[in-house]
């Protein structure tokens, strides 16, 4: 048994660990820093730093633009990403069409599409959930009909996270109305200023804007932009949920929310002294503290696992559900941390007041945005019904 | 024993109910809450014109009422309805100036007032506050007071000649900053610098910690007012949301966690009647302590858990349990969280 990364990993590591401090810009780690939302020229700008590197695509096999990173260096990457605050990568396009493409993809959709997700030229988003299918995905009624050389496209997406910047769309339609649900569904690319296409944005609990609904009415998609064969579709989506699962427990950001929370509970005061030095609060860190620790072993477990060429099970599953809880807790401490000071709503006019310490004006916010966490990609409920399932079947 | 609630203030109940219905809807509440002066001025004039803030005094300083039963019963019902309107203000500010001997007609009519304790480095505790009074001229900030936006008299906790002394102080006089909260309604920054004051009570430590525990009381109220309708909410929507061909609520999963939901509200129900009858007498602070623990900690889950079982839908600005939820776990740094209370609580124990 040994904890450590090999000298190679730990040496990629330190590698990472430089690019970021040389090249992250200040002013977008700051930002990130402050639990504020990247604008949309800090994720472009991000996403060209790394792809000039090479690193954009770090997970992707060689011939299509990528270092073919394992499971341990694509984590080893993410964590220290997270650690030095920078944005996160957009996943859309990188994590989840492009491995489809490669596995699925025609040579023409490979070569038209991967380039343009690497240089930034394609900003996908998902067309997934609909109001009458989340968790049950597989009831989804957005419908996809041929008309000759057409799909007609009719029907609502909901959930389509940063689809306001978004040129392009990959959705599951369907495409046979009868038999199983489950084979009646095709992946579909959809060019956004297709004619028919409307995005609204949804407002959030704590009133910022990153997910949409999208409204198609007769829109008229080429058949070459379908992916697979027809009504293949929930083969890929579930190649897709079993795919890049190295960040599933969001670690990285978990250790650098515990040592925000840390900074915060040393800068605040109860009853004259740091929150720190509260037992009650430095109990509620101690806890979450070691709950970290525990699942960044079984984070590297898995990954160890997964480099050794195993099968994963439930491991994603189980990290998902511990990963978000413990995430969501940082947050509920880093809000509780400032008391009263966490309620006002944030906005530009109060900074100067400094009414929580500056970069924690987002804390409540982000509390509750974050519930999202244990919602989205499969909800913990659904996690949970995953793991029965194969306790039940094993 | 009798649980049942007075005639009178059953009708008050239901006259604040409808009142609240018709004028404060929770699908405007957004349109209200969230914008400059953050809650509604007629609504504040048609509170007061109803009488709601005579419940929270009592009838020898002038009021109708102000026993932990009047204060829960007008807190409920705001809780119900998440109503933005600053009415703890108006009732710190009532029991502060019942304690000074002070005539409460103008607040019971409506006038805005704001009570200023709390500080950026003492956020609950009165030991720490370090605004100080040299003479009746006032030195110090005052930080996320309640109602502090569009009040026209603030009421402030300082330091004077070694005890902890409240004054009165002209919103006009002190600099204001008011803005809205995360999950609605008004509050500001007060600024005091060298600003006139007039003193109200040389020793207000037991009147303050009197009033802190009125104001904590009508937080669990308040909480358990939301706590109520979210559960509503949460099951008709377990009722009716399909999924996987049947309504959720058919998974059990999903069944016995509603059902923990409710068995942990009959627990918050429970702790505010019980503070409710204490408040004021000899085991007052000790019960109000109790349930703002308790409710504190029941709050927080109930919206977890409501949201959670609603999926995306419970965390979108346009559905109207998502803002009872942010009002249920942001009420937790009211005078005072949960460890805050705890705290009280395990030195109480160690000195039993």
């Amino acid at each position: 048994m040994d904890l450590n990364f090999s000298p190679e990993e730990q040496a990629f590591q330190a590698e990472v660990k430089a690019f970021l401090a040389e090249h992250l810009p200040k002013e977008i780690a700051d930002r990130v820093g402050r639990g504020e939302e990247p604008t949309r020229e800090d994720m472009d700008r991000w996403h060209a730093i790394l792809n000039d590197k090479g690193w954009l695509g770090g997970s992707w096999p060689k011939d299509f633009g990528g270092q073919a990173w394992g499971p341990i260096e694509q984590h080893i990457f993410e964590e220290e990403c997270a650690k030095a605050n920078a944005p996160r990568i957009v996943p859309f396009g990188l994590k989840m069409l492009g491995p489809v493409l490669m596995k699925f993809g025609s040579p023409e959709q490979q070569a038209e599409y991967l380039p343009r997700i690497l240089d930034g030229r394609d900003w996908w988003c998902q067309g997934y959930s609909e109001p009458g299918a989340g968790s049950d995905l597989a009831s989804l009624k957005t419908r996809a009909e041929r008309d000759g050389d057409h799909y007609i496209v009719n029907g609502q997406k909901t959930w389509t996270t940063l689809g306001q910047y978004a040129n392009r769309i990959f959705c599951l339609v369907r495409t046979k109305f009868d038999g199983k649900p489950q084979e009646g569904i095709s992946f579909l690319l959809i060019d956004l200023d297709t004619p028919g296409i409307e995005m609204r944005p949804i407002r959030l609990i704590e009133g910022g804007y990153e997910v949409n609904e999208v409204f198609f009415t007769d829109v008229k998609v080429p058949v070459e932009n379908l992916v697979g064969e027809e009504n293949m579709g929930w083969t890929i989506a579930k190649f897709l949920l079993g795919h890049e699962r190295t960040n599933i427990a969001g670690t990285g950001f978990s250790v650098q929310a515990l040592a925000q929370v840390k900074a915060l509970a040393r800068q605040v005061k109860r009853r004259g002294k740091p929150l720190i030095e509260n037992p009650l609060f430095a109990a509620r860190l101690a806890s979450v503290e070691a709950e970290l620790e525990a699942v960044k072993i079984t984070n590297l477990r898995m990954l160890s696992k997964a480099a050794a060429g195993g099968r994963l099970g439930a491991e994603p599953s189980m990290l998902k559900i511990k990963g978000t809880v413990i995430r969501q807790e940082l947050n509920d401490l880093a809000r509780r941390a400032l008391g009263p000071a966490a309620a006002p709503f944030p906005s530009e006019d109060l900074d100067n007041l400094a009414i929580a310490p500056q970069g924690h004006a987002h804390n409540a916010g982000n509390y509750f945005n974050n519930r999202k966490i244990s919602i989205y990609g499969g909800s913990n409920e659904i996690q949970r019904n995953i793991l029965a399932k194969g306790m039940m079947q094993g | 024993m009798n649980f049942e609630m007075s005639d009178d203030r059953r009708m008050l109940a239901d006259s604040l109910a409808r009142f609240l219905a018709d004028t404060c809807p929770v699908e405007k509440r957004v349109d209200v809450a969230y914008a400059e002066p953050w809650h509604s001025d007629a609504a504040w004039a048609g509170l007061a014109e109803l009488g709601a803030l005579y419940a929270l005094a009592p009838e020898e300083a002038g009021g109708m009422g102000g026993t932990g039963f009047d204060i829960a019963v007008v807190f409920e019902e705001l809780g119900k309805a998440l109503c933005p309107e600053p009415v703890l203000a108006s009732l710190l500010g009532l029991r502060l100036l019942a304690a000074a001997g002070q005539d409460l007609e103008p607040v019971l009519a409506g006038e805005r007032l704001a009570v200023g304790i709390g500080e950026l480095d003492a956020p609950y505790d009165l030991d720490g506050i370090a605004t100080r009074a040299e003479g009746s001229r006032l030195t110090g900030r005052k930080s996320v007071v309640y109602g502090g936006a569009g009040a026209e008299r603030l009421l402030i906790a300082a330091q004077s000649g070694g005890k902890l002394a409240l004054f009165e102080v002209k919103a006009g006089d002190a600099q204001v900053t008011g803005y809205g909260m995360i999950d609605g309604g008004p509050a500001a920054e007060v600024f005091l610098d060298d600003t006139p004051g007039e003193l109200l009570l040389e020793d207000a430590r037991g009147a303050l910690e009197e009033a802190l525990d009125a104001g904590a009381l009508a937080l669990c109220a308040e909480a358990l007012g939301a706590m109520e309708v979210v559960q509503g909410i949460l099951i008709d929507y377990l009722k009716t949301r399909k999924q996987f061909g049947q309504p959720i609520g058919a998974f059990q999963a999903l069944q016995h966690r509603a059902i923990d939901v409710g068995i942990e509200i009959e627990q918050a129900r429970s702790i505010v009647i019980l503070a409710a009858s204490a408040l004021g007498g000899p085991e007052g602070a000790k019960r109000v302590a109790q349930a703002k623990f308790l409710v504190g900690r029941i709050a927080r889950l109930v919206a977890e858990e409501a949201i959670q079982m609603h999926g995306g839908i419970g965390i979108t600005w346009e559905y109207p349990m998502a803002h009872y939820a942010k009002r249920l776990v942001m009420i937790d740094a009211q005078l005072g969280d949960t460890d805050w209370h705890l705290e009280r609580l395990t030195e109480a124990l160690a000195a039993e």
